[in-house]
């Protein structure tokens, strides 16, 4: 912890593009020089669950995981999931959040209401809170699934990362070359997001 | 060599492939699955889904008696079902090196427990290497043959699920060549026909085996000494080394045990040389704990390190903190407790998933319902509540047998499986129920692959891991063949056709199977189907279609359901259970 190790947790709903989004983050970090670990969940939670990404990088890294109240940067690629996770900042951490809602099944259902109050609630914490609406953006280019991607390039400059490496090529290097302007796009879009 | 990074799991599938396995085998389960998936793809050696983990032991077996090295793997319950093999594999020895991986789930993430499986290593006399990070993946993939080549022994690699899924920076050569490694066989009867006067022979070689494998300077080289405070060391292995590093950085002497079966005694004793206090920090169990104890070590661990779920460096620092130890960092959280009420998010069948519609149904028909592990398991959550019990693959069957002596209520016994259950050990409950004349209603949710795992296929996928075409089974004529005197084929999406065929089966005196055939909902080549919509001026605001618990369907603000266009599968049950024809196909064509 001394080692000037920062953490970052992703955190979304099974489906929604996180481990992209991670995974491009990771190449971007190895290759500014850091040391990288990452940790993804696989299975179960997959299936419309909540689901968590964590990172760490820094000159020496040790554990790809860490625990509440240790994390710099909250990433949430949906409202309800930046509440359930907001524990795991740091003091005066960031929470870049999504401003989507995606019901969960007990919503639903109506045997739970979808919390009306989650900025307000949010805001009482000793964080930083930053609201985009990434899916809208992702939708002005034409295509909801770089939501994730937009979301990155918020998260980069967030971060402070933007100028380390060349992103564009790490991004282009990262997904299909059919799908490499649009992304390129969502990455620019995310970066002016924040 | 080119700097990449890799997860744990795809490290291993390099570092067998650099070793020159043979065959890559396995039964799919989290977190173990991406190993063979991966290691297939390399092209080279020969990589297959076996039906269990029992079965893919044995063929790794067969294939390392001729020579070739082989690897299996399996996730942490699966060395339950490869257990009996597994022990008197040890006695036999190897040929060509035999690499077992066993991926532990501490905290459960895809489990039904967290065992430990450490304590197979010492109870069935196996090897174990335990990498922390993906060079250690790669790296003690390659040693673990070498040793179990060397000392004539099966070896195990212990994962968990955060080395299996975490992803780190490894070194590899990107242009290496396979280079298959194949040792001569030659017949000898002694060593691989395992009767009681062989057996008591082999008993010895093993321990003598397992003695000078701890001599060995390779094996002795992934045990570390790192020295860097005279008063307290802590021991520990794998992943709980990450965390311990990040909690206390240098600031406290470390053992780091890569081989943690057979116990490098001279270590240990010198690290106790070394340091005053020795603390053991060890996820699960307290297995270091124990043997280090039992070599005469004093040592405390389990005393402030919780003995379940996962550690991460926070837990560590905190858990040691109590006993005077400081961390580098002091932990300054935004919150000391989780935000309140916030509602859950659990997993749930997606939308449009065939195994729906069976626990709908099931429920309402007022049937006993004991069910396995897959999917479908989550036919038990509200709100379709539908399994009354659920422990194991193939429990689905057998469990239900038992339940049969003293039903519940007196009600109709149904036990329920998918397609990959059903071949990895359902079919023996069914077989058993037909010879003990103990009726239930055995259930196939056959979906036509492995779902839950993430699609492997299954004998009755049609193709094999490679996707070559291959026999495609049929539930249906195995019941028929081990006696079931009908067998009733329907399809998930006919709710009045499956009704009759639970009804029926409810009431008959026959030896009746149910196989609903639907494929699941994510494979390639299902069609979305019409997509409905709420009609406001029928609907009576019932909620029937919500207790189908389907995702693309929830309340409005109006009181009315809303189905959502995009998430909607088109699959047509919610329209079949609306009383008051209010879910209807929408009036114009939709997109395909
Ligand atoms: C002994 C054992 N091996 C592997 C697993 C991992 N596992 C959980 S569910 C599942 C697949 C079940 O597939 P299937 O029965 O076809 O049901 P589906 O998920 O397709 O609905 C597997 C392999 C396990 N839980 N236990
Ligand atoms: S993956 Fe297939 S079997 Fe599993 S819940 Fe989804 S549709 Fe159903
Ligand atoms: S048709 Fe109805 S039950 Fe089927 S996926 Fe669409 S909303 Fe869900």
């Amino acid at each position: 912890m001394d080692q000037g190790v920062k953490r970052i947790m992703l955190a979304g709903v099974g489906g929604q593009g996180i481990l992209l989004a991670s995974r491009i983050l990771t190449s971007g970090l190895l290759k500014a020089g850091f040391d990288v670990k990452s940790s993804e969940v696989h299975g179960m939670a997959q299936r419309g669950g909540s689901v968590v990404t964590q990172l760490s990088y820094g000159k020496k890294v040790y554990s790809p995981i860490s625990g509440a109240g240790a994390v710099d940067l909250l990433v949430t690629l949906e409202k309800l999931e930046a509440l359930r996770y907001v524990h795991f900042l740091k003091k005066n951490g960031s929470l870049l959040m999504n401003a989507k809602e995606i019901p969960s099944l007990p919503v639903l259902i109506g045997a739970a209401e979808y919390p009306a109050d989650i900025e307000e609630r949010l805001s009482s914490y000793p964080i930083s809170l930053y609201t985009i609406d990434a899916d809208r953006e992702a939708e002005k280019l034409g295509n909801l699934k770089v939501m994730n991607v937009v979301l990155l390039g918020a998260m980069v400059k967030l971060a402070g990362l933007s100028e380390l490496v060349d992103w564009p090529s790490v991004v282009a290097e990262s997904v299909k070359p059919a799908y490499r302007e649009i992304n390129l796009k969502a990455f620019t879009a995310g970066q002016n997001l924040v | 060599m080119e700097k990449v990074i890799l997860s744990g799991n795809e490290a291993i599938a390099q570092g067998a492939f650099q070793a020159g396995v043979g065959l890559g085998i396995g039964y799919p389960g989290t977190p173990s699955t991406e190993i063979i998936e991966v290691l297939e793809k390399k092209k080279g050696p020969e990589c297959a889904w076996s039906i269990n983990e029992k079965v893919a032991l044995e063929q790794a077996y067969g294939a390392c008696v001729t020579g070739l090295r082989s690897l299996v793997t399996m996730k942490h319950v699966g060395v339950n079902v490869a257990a009996d093999p597994l022990f008197t594999f040890a006695y036999m020895g190897v040929n060509g090196g035999l690499v077992i991986v066993t991926a532990d789930d501490p905290g459960m993430h895809s489990s039904q427990n967290e065992q430990d499986n450490r304590w197979y290593a010492l109870h069935a006399k196996v090897p174990m290497l335990e990498p922390s990070d993906s060079q250690e993946c790669i790296d003690f993939t390659a040693l673990a043959f070498e040793l179990s080549e060397r000392y004539d022994v099966p070896v195990f690699l212990r994962m968990v699920t955060r080395v299996c899924h975490s992803r780190s920076v490894v070194e590899i050569d990107p242009e290496q060549k396979y280079v298959r490694q194949v040792r001569d066989y030659e017949r000898n009867v002694p060593k691989f026909v395992t009767l009681p006067a062989h057996a008591r022979a082999r008993r010895v070689i093993l321990e003598e085996n397992l003695n000078k494998l701890t001599k060995d300077q390779a094996a002795k080289g992934i045990n570390r000494m790192e020295i860097t405070d005279r008063d307290i060391g802590i021991i520990t292995s794998g992943a709980a080394y990450n965390y311990v590093k990040e909690a206390f950085g240098d600031r406290y002497s470390v053992l780091k045990l890569g081989l943690v079966y057979p116990i490098d005694q001279e270590i240990v004793y010198e690290f106790a040389r070394q340091v005053k206090k020795i603390y053991v920090v060890e996820e699960l169990d307290p297995y270091l704990e124990f043997n280090i104890r039992a070599l005469g070590v004093e040592c405390e661990g389990k005393k402030y390190i919780c003995p379940f779920y996962e550690l991460n460096p926070q837990i560590v620092a905190a858990s040691l903190s109590k006993a005077g130890l400081e961390p580098l960092e002091e932990l300054d959280p935004a919150a000391e407790e989780p935000a309140a009420n916030v509602p859950v998010r659990p997993p749930i069948l997606c939308a449009g998933c065939p195994h729906r519609s069976f626990f709908y149904l099931a429920k309402r028909e007022k049937v006993t319902v004991v069910g396995d592990i897959g999917c479908y398991t989550l036919g038990a959550a509200p709100p379709l509540d539908g399994i009354d019990v659920s422990a194991c693959m193939g429990g689905g069957y057998a469990i239900a047998l038992g339940l049969t002596l003293n039903p519940p209520e007196g009600k109709k016994i149904f036990g329920v499986v998918g397609d990959s259950t059903f071949y990895h050990s359902g079919i023996t409950g069914a077989i058993d129920s037909i010879f003990n004349k103990r009726h239930f209603v055995p259930v196939v949710l056959d979906n036509r692959i492995t779902a839950m795992t993430g699609h492997q296929p299954n004998p009755g996928s049609g193709q094999t891991l490679s996707g070559e075409e291959t026999f495609m089974q049929e539930p249906r004529r195995i019941f028929k063949a081990v006696g079931y005197d009908r067998v009733m084929e329907v399809n998930a999406y006919d709710l009045q056709k499956l009704r009759d065929a639970i009804r029926e089966a409810k009431e008959t005196e026959e030896r009746v199977a149910i196989v609903i055939k639907s494929p699941c909902r994510l494979l390639k080549g299902v069609e979305k189907g019409t997509v409905p919509e709420i009609d406001k001026e029928a609907c009576q605001q019932c909620k029937a279609c919500l207790r189908l618990g389907c995702p693309a369907i929830s309340l409005g603000s109006e009181g009315y359901p809303v189905i959502d266009s995009l998430g909607c599968a088109g699959c047509g049950v919610c329209k079949q259970v609306c009383k008051h024809d209010a879910i209807k196909e929408k009036e114009q064509e939709v997109e395909k």
